[in-house]
């Protein structure tokens, strides 16, 4: 009996998907450009509590570095200090 | 006893019943339900709490007279009331999901536990507190020995010890500040004096502080299916309550809570156990809400007790539809799951919700609460001399990112897409479907409609979260945040899952601990056996010269005596053995004894 064919079995669906979230990327910064243009020429408010917040994609770019930091520190720190076998404690 | 012990209902209505008793009461009597009834009877404890509780009025209720104590049950006030709704709703929600378990012990330790957090959060001074902590540690072990495996009895000793030792420095804290004050109030307190730093601590026990956190950690993953949802929601919030009711403004609490954000999202990452990533999280959240209280204006305490409210729903959604997995497909290791969407549609989607609320996504819970506290602190830094909270902030959105990282991607993928782990399993049962769906929907309309949680928060609130930028940058840190995962995963950097015990502080209990008794008993058995060697030869040899000495000297008296009365040769040496073996053996009669005592005080006597 043949399995039903799934949304991701399909590697068609998940290159859709990526595309799609690419594009929404990219839309982002772009977004985030004319907001800061339109603020800047005080079309519309902008509240700020810092000046890097002033900053084109600051928050992209914070987002984007906090989570390599974060993975690439707990792969090749953390992992190494603190990995033990499963049954480290039933020893 | 002659105290006297003096109920007295003063205000409220005759009918007003303190909401910890209709759960502990309630609870208590399930086993004795069967079948249909059983599950009616369960699900209208905590609507009939509920009912109960929306009646209460302001202020303090129930006074116990106790000797020249006067205790107070029952205190309402607009803190208390906030957790004592979202208190109510978790344990509806629970309730529903657990009703096809069938297992006595969890249902009456879920209640008397979800009791016991609203008897400490309605509690209306520092005793009624302590006693209610302390059940709140007895329901919470129940619940992780009823899943009655080894790991999970030996994990709930290692919890009951932890907690015991917190239950301690809670009260002689109490104890302390009491002694010093006077006053059992639970109103605000300033870090001076033993007292209210053995509380603060006691209380951080119960928070899961870093240090103090493994627990936590070490625990909950190891709770029944439907414990870990009960656990993640009480625990650690009434410790929150506790530290937003007595310790709001303490600037060490910024420090500490901004440890907590930070520092769990890195174990989460390299974690297998599904639960236990979520525990990690837990801690993450709780942090987010400590910063708030340690922040202490209006804005960072609604933010906080916002964000627990929020976290209660969503922490506790996502804790059910790890155990809807693990009750299908038997297993909860990443390493093990994978491709369930396939299976399990509903479960996969509720996931998402609470993944996309815990994140702080737009629409979602999260956004709502999160910003409130990140806001407080932002405001708070450029106060003169708070330049510091520059640097928190700064921590605070690194882990606000981190946590759409670990929880908010890594849930859901492993478990639902991923690499198809090849189960082919039924969808989550109905009752646990309606309970998360439930869980989902209340996450979805408190972030979109966020005035009605706003309008139940302790202060007035004047905040809108939905503004464009917020909305904007928000949007941006989590999609960016989503790219680094998506690069990191194609390239092949994301670091696999592995069957692993990851340490943590726990470590210093459970090896550290043996470590130091096998050091100890190193160094302390051979002294031991030293000592008593030296002892024992002391002892002896003095037992025998004090017995020797008086025989001799009664030897020397006698047979001078019997030398005068002319007794000699064989039969004096005859007399001689007999006295001397009398005198070693303690044959000799009593009154000889008493003769020689009395003539020995006389003796000192004269000589004095």
């Amino acid at each position: 009996m043949e399995e039903k064919k799934h949304l991701f079995d399909d590697p068609k669906n998940v290159k859709r998907l990526l595309a799609v979230f690419f594009a929404c990327v990219v839309g982002l910064l772009v977004l985030n450009g004319v907001y800061l243009y339109l603020a800047k020429h005080h079309v519309i408010h902008h509240h700020a509590y810092y000046e890097w917040e002033n900053f084109w994609g600051f928050y992209s770019f914070y987002g984007f570095v906090a989570c390599v930091i974060l993975v690439l520190v707990s792969k090749y720190v953390l992992r190494p200090l603190v990995k033990r076998r499963e049954d480290y404690y039933d020893q | 006893m002659t105290s006297e012990i003096v109920m007295a209902a003063d205000t409220a209505l005759a009918t007003d019943l303190m909401p910890a008793l209709i759960f502990m009461v309630g609870g208590l009597l399930v086993p004795f339900f069967k079948g249909r009834a059983k599950s009616v009877y369960m699900l209208l404890i905590p609507v009939v709490g509920f009912l109960n509780l929306i009646h209460i009025p302001l202020g303090d209720h129930h006074h116990l007279f106790f000797g020249d104590f006067n205790l107070v049950l029952l205190h309402v006030d607009r803190l208390s009331l906030l957790f004592g709704y979202i208190f109510h709703i978790i344990a509806f929600i629970t309730v529903i999901y657990i009703l096809g378990f069938k297992n006595d012990v969890e249902y009456v330790a879920g209640f008397f536990y979800a009791g016991a957090a609203l008897g400490a959060i309605f509690a209306g001074d520092l005793f009624i507190f302590f006693v209610f902590w302390e059940a709140l540690t007895l329901g919470s072990v129940m619940l992780i020995w009823a899943r009655k495996t080894p790991k999970a009895q030996a994990a709930g000793f290692r919890y009951l010890l932890v907690h015991a030792f917190g239950g301690l420095v809670l009260l002689a804290g109490i104890v302390f500040h009491y002694s010093h004050t006077g006053s059992l109030e639970m109103s605000l307190m300033t870090l001076s004096g033993p007292g209210s730093w053995l509380m603060f601590f006691g209380i951080g026990i119960n928070c899961a502080w870093p240090i103090l956190h493994p627990w936590l950690t070490d625990a909950y993953p190891e709770a029944t299916i439907g414990g870990a949802v009960f656990l993640s929601a009480f625990t650690t919030k009434t410790a929150v309550y506790a530290l937003a009711r007595l310790y709001p403004g303490t600037d060490l609490l910024i420090w500490i809570g901004v440890g907590m954000a930070a520092f769990p999202i890195f174990y989460a990452v390299i974690e297998n156990d599904l639960r236990r990533v979520l525990a990690y999280s837990l801690i993450n959240q709780v942090g987010f809400m400590v910063v708030g209280i340690g922040i202490g204006t209006e804005l960072a305490v609604n933010g906080a007790c916002a964000h627990a409210f929020n976290d209660i729903l969503f922490k506790g959604l996502l804790f059910m539809t790890m155990g809807a997995v693990m009750h299908r497909t038997g297993k909860i290791n990443a390493t093990d799951l994978g491709g369930l969407y396939k299976s399990m549609p509903w479960t996969c989607l509720f996931c998402i919700v609470g993944a996309a609320s815990i994140s702080a996504f737009p629409l979602f819970s999260g956004f709502v609460s999160k910003s409130m506290v990140m806001s407080a602190v932002a405001h708070m830094s450029h106060n003169p001399g708070q330049g510091a909270l520059v640097f928190v902030w700064l921590v605070l959105l690194f882990a606000a990112a981190g946590v759409f990282h670990h929880a908010g991607i890594k849930i859901p993928f492993f478990a639902f897409f991923g690499h198809d782990a090849g189960h082919r399993v039924k969808e989550a049962p109905l009752n646990m479907l309606i309970a998360m769906g439930i869980a989902a929907f209340l996450c979805v309309f408190i972030g979109t409609f966020p005035q009605y949680l706003y309008s139940v928060l302790p202060f007035p609130v004047d905040y809108e979260p939905y503004s464009i930028s917020h909305v904007l940058t928000q949007t941006e840190l989590l999609f960016f945040s989503a790219l680094a995962f998506c690069l990191l995963l194609l390239s092949g950097i994301y670091p696999a899952e592995q069957r692993a015990v990851n340490l943590d502080a726990d470590w210093s209990y459970r090896i550290g601990g043996k470590k130091l008794y096998h050091i100890l008993a190193g160094i302390l058995n051979p002294l031991n056996t030293g000592c008593e060697k030296v002892v024992r030869s002391v002892a002896s040899a003095s037992a025998f010269i004090f017995k020797d000495a008086p025989a001799r000297i009664a030897l020397f008296v006698s047979v001078n005596i019997w030398l005068v009365f002319g007794i000699r040769g064989r039969y004096l040496e005859l007399r001689k053995s007999r006295l001397y073996n009398d005198a070693m053996e303690g044959t000799m009669p009593i009154g000889l004894g008493a003769a020689t005592a009395v003539g020995f005080f006389i003796l000192i006597y004269i000589l004095n």
